[in-house]
């Protein structure tokens, strides 16, 4: 980084003169460096997906998981440091639990993404603390409605039909771009976003990695849950089917 | 209690110098196809002084969300205040109306946790997209109950048996109407506490439409001594 040095880098709670704070943009850089995630929404549901890299083979299936429940109904993915995401998965839960303590009801997603986002860019603000180093992704089916939003560590966050974070955010983004969200089933999502994952994956700096899928819709009775099996083994198949497709249409134009 | 000084015993005693205003009540919610009709007498006693005989006891929370107020009138009045202040704010907050349900989970929230300190029975009634019309019963200890009708206040007890007899689900607005203005006329002339006008509010995606049914215009019914 070109300003590095410069010492406007050393707190959160200082601007560079030319009006950045570094500090955020590290936080960015250490989301940039872990598995891709990314968040799809259908006519009827949402599709969370995540590469989730395996840095040693002595490590279990299934554990350190990148995609957790919020509430009943609120999925939330996440990239970037993972005791960082803990913690925003611990107080987003805390929120939903108070919520639906006080109002009895749970908790509406636009409410919940207001405090995270707000939480999170409290950290932003003051030389005792460090911003977040993660990016999460929050997504929920209320009303037959699905609702999806993506928060980086400045607090900002927006809603989307379709969003990526993590290492191969741009590639990921071009493909999910290629997609015709808005008519499509979660079942057909459930396919693209495990294509999607396996094509930005990079074999050659990552070896490994394990693929987590999870939806909140109709299917699923509005409940956040991991895809069935079937769905998973139907995705994981496709994706795999598309990835040799491509390699073989390679050799082919050599 | 001071000493009495009428003629009429420890019933008709002084007490309205210290006694606590309180609406001695007959108050009603009634689901019907397009939303609900809630109604109240418009009495409000010190003892057994006449304190208002004109008194509002349908209250607005928010456009779509009013309470029928049974108990002391001073807690209930502080009740819906709060109420009313938190539901605005969220609707804030939230870009959107608060649900009937949330309204009345706040006013649960409350009468539960100062269950010790106050009198309120109150009926939280309103419209709104998810579910449509919907009535929530608060009684004394601070339970929360959805019902398709309910009825609430001392003159209540009178009329459980014609709310039962009469009442039938997915009513007309004019005959939803007809039904609460009736219970309500009953539960008046057999209670001593409730009386004066009847007052409607009828909840729809519209909003309020608020009636009033002047003592006069009131239904009969059978009267002792009248025949």
């Amino acid at each position: 980084m070109s300003s590095i040095g410069t010492g406007y880098d050393l707190s959160a709670s200082q601007f560079s003169p030319d009006g950045r704070v570094f500090q955020v943009e590290y936080a960015m850089k250490a989301v940039e460096n872990s598995g891709t995630v990314i968040g799809l929404k259908g006519t009827d549901g949402i599709v969370l997906a995540a590469e989730k890299l395996i840095l040693s083979k002595l490590h279990e299936p299934n554990t350190n998981r990148r995609i957790y429940n919020v509430d009943r109904n609120i999925g939330m993915a996440f990239s970037g440091l993972i005791a960082d995401a803990r913690q925003i998965v611990e107080i987003a839960r805390k929120e939903a639990a108070n919520y639906r303590a006080q109002y009895g009801v749970s908790i509406p997603l636009k409410y919940l993404n207001d405090r995270v986002s707000m939480y999170m860019h409290a950290y932003t603000l003051y030389s005792a603390v460090r911003p977040y180093g993660c990016s999460v992704i929050l997504a929920s089916y209320e009303d037959k409605e699905p609702n999806m939003y993506l928060i980086d560590p400045s607090g900002v966050s927006y809603g989307y039909y379709g969003c990526a974070t993590g290492k191969a955010k741009q590639s990921a983004k071009t493909e999910i771009e290629k997609l015709k969200l808005g008519q499509m089933t979660c079942r057909e999502l459930a396919k693209e976003a495990a294509k999607i994952i396996y094509t930005v994956h990079d074999e050659l700096k990552d070896k490994n990695f394990e693929l987590e899928l999870s939806w909140v819709c109709q299917e699923s009775d509005g409940y956040h849950v991991r895809v069935p099996d079937s769905v998973y083994a139907d995705a994981e198949k496709a994706a795999k089917q598309a990835m040799e497709a491509d390699s073989e249409s390679d050799t082919e134009d050599m | 209690m001071p000493p009495v000084l009428n003629a009429f015993g420890p019933a008709f005693a002084d007490d309205w110098r210290d006694a606590p205003h309180s609406t001695g009540t007959s108050i009603m919610a009634c689901e019907f196809n397009g939303g609900v009709v809630i109604g109240a007498d418009s009495r409000t006693t010190t003892g057994a002084y006449i304190a208002n005989r004109a008194s509002d006891k349908l209250t607005k929370v928010t456009d779509h969300v009013y309470c029928c107020r049974s108990g002391s009138a001073a807690d209930t009045q502080a009740i819906s205040d709060i109420v009313s202040y938190h539901l605005n704010f969220h609707g804030m907050e939230l870009g959107v109306e608060p649900s009937v349900e949330v309204a009345a989970s706040v006013f649960q929230e409350l009468c539960y946790n100062y269950r010790d300190s106050l009198m309120a029975g109150i009926l939280v009634a309103g419209w709104d997209k998810r579910k449509g019309g919907q009535i929530y019963s608060i009684p004394i200890g601070g339970m929360c109950v959805r019902q398709p009708v309910s009825i609430g206040g001392s003159g209540s007890s009178y009329v459980y048996g014609y709310v039962d007899a009469n009442f039938k689900p997915k009513m007309s607005k004019d005959e939803c109407i007809k039904f609460v203005t009736n219970c309500l006329a009953l539960a008046m002339s057999r209670d001593g506490s409730s009386g004066g006008v009847v007052r409607l509010g009828i909840i729809t995606e519209e909003g309020v439409e608020r009636r009033v049914i002047l003592g006069n215009e009131l239904p009969k019914f059978y009267e002792e001594g009248s025949v």
